[in-house]
């Protein structure tokens, strides 16, 4: 399906700002792949020819966070690591997206445990929760579709750079080794 | 001669004073003494060159909650000249939560009694560097002791705000 379809005639087409911007952002989601433990490795296995993220316009894996729109949290988290991923996620420039990515850090999984945060959304916003122990890359991909059909639905207007209702942006704070 | 005798022999020879308490069970050999002689019986179990354990492979403990003495420090160490492992064993007890550490013998012993400090709160005396090693420095509780709840302490562990 691609645009020149629409094109051989007149060389134009007509769109609402809404639709062509969303379809924009939802074909080109950077992921940041924040890979803690094992679903990091059904992750990068979405990479690989067989699943094939670029199908879906999410190749560019930035390891960066200043040039993502989707986190991917793939792993436990724990007490000690949920500052880190806070703050990894305040470096993400808006509007972006956060994918729980198996059980542990949707809920804290097998790890019913004094060490490990008992869910993510304890701490982030959580737009997609990814079942599995770890999940299949295919499921990965759903999530994925899933976020796209958000971002699809989303109003350009709805796009802010500003969280709602703040007036200024906070810069988080770069000093990242603290108390070492 | 086999060193699951001579160890105790030597042992016992070395140190007359010390209460040597020797356990042959499923062909693991340990010895059970007091907490005060660590140091010097390492220091000897490392330095003499019939018996040479020159490997500290792990130190940690055990809570036996109700006991008289409530702690016990375990060290498996290892000769790689004889292929032959070693199990030792100190009673410590709560009210004084201290021994002496055992880094001047072996250096991997650094990390392990951090760990060991972390998990059951037990002080190790002329440690260079005894901070906790998996939880955050303020954390007040030794999450491996009998008497910590499996899901924590709540609000003990700080999470950043949402």
């Amino acid at each position: 399906m691609g645009l020149e379809a629409y094109l051989k005639d007149n060389g134009f087409f007509t769109t609402k700002i809404d639709a062509i911007i969303a379809w924009a952002r939802k074909s080109s989601v950077w992921p940041m792949p924040m890979g803690i433990s094992c679903c990091a490795i059904e992750m990068m296995a979405v990479g690989d020819p067989k699943y094939d993220i670029a199908r879906f316009g999410s190749e560019v894996m930035r390891f960066t966070p200043r040039q993502c729109d989707l986190m991917i949290v793939a792993g436990t988290v724990t007490y000690k690591m949920a500052p880190v991923v806070r703050k990894i996620y305040d470096q993400m420039p808006d509007p972006k997206w956060v994918i729980a990515m198996g059980a542990c850090t949707s809920s804290g999984g097998m790890y019913r445990s004094y060490s490990v945060v008992q869910g993510i959304d304890q701490f982030l916003p959580v737009d997609v929760y990814l079942a599995g122990c770890p999940p299949r890359p295919d499921n990965l991909l759903f999530a994925l579709m899933k976020i796209q059909d958000k971002i699809g639905k989303t109003k350009a207007s709805q796009f802010q750079n500003l969280p709602s209702g703040k007036d200024e942006i906070k810069l988080p704070d770069l000093n990242v080794i603290q108390n070492n | 001669m086999n060193l699951k005798t001579l160890i105790p022999q030597k042992l016992k020879e070395k140190f007359p004073s010390v209460d040597f308490e020797v356990l042959d069970y499923r062909d693991e050999l340990t010895i059970k003494f007091d907490k005060k002689s660590i140091v010097e019986v390492c220091n000897f179990l490392k330095s003499e060159s019939d018996l040479d354990f020159n490997w500290c492979s792990d130190i940690t403990a055990v809570d036996w909650a109700t006991r008289k003495n409530r702690f016990t420090v375990v060290y498996n160490i290892f000769s790689m000249k004889h292929n032959f492992r070693l199990r030792l064993k100190a009673d410590v007890d709560e009210t004084d939560c201290k021994i002496d550490s055992v880094t001047s013998v072996w250096g991997a012993a650094n990390w392990q009694e951090r760990e060991t400090y972390d998990m059951y709160g037990i002080k190790f005396n002329n440690h260079p560097d005894l901070r906790r090693m998996y939880m955050p420095e303020e954390f007040e509780y030794y999450p491996l002791r009998k008497d910590f709840p499996l899901m924590g302490i709540p609000g003990s562990l700080p999470l950043p705000k949402k």
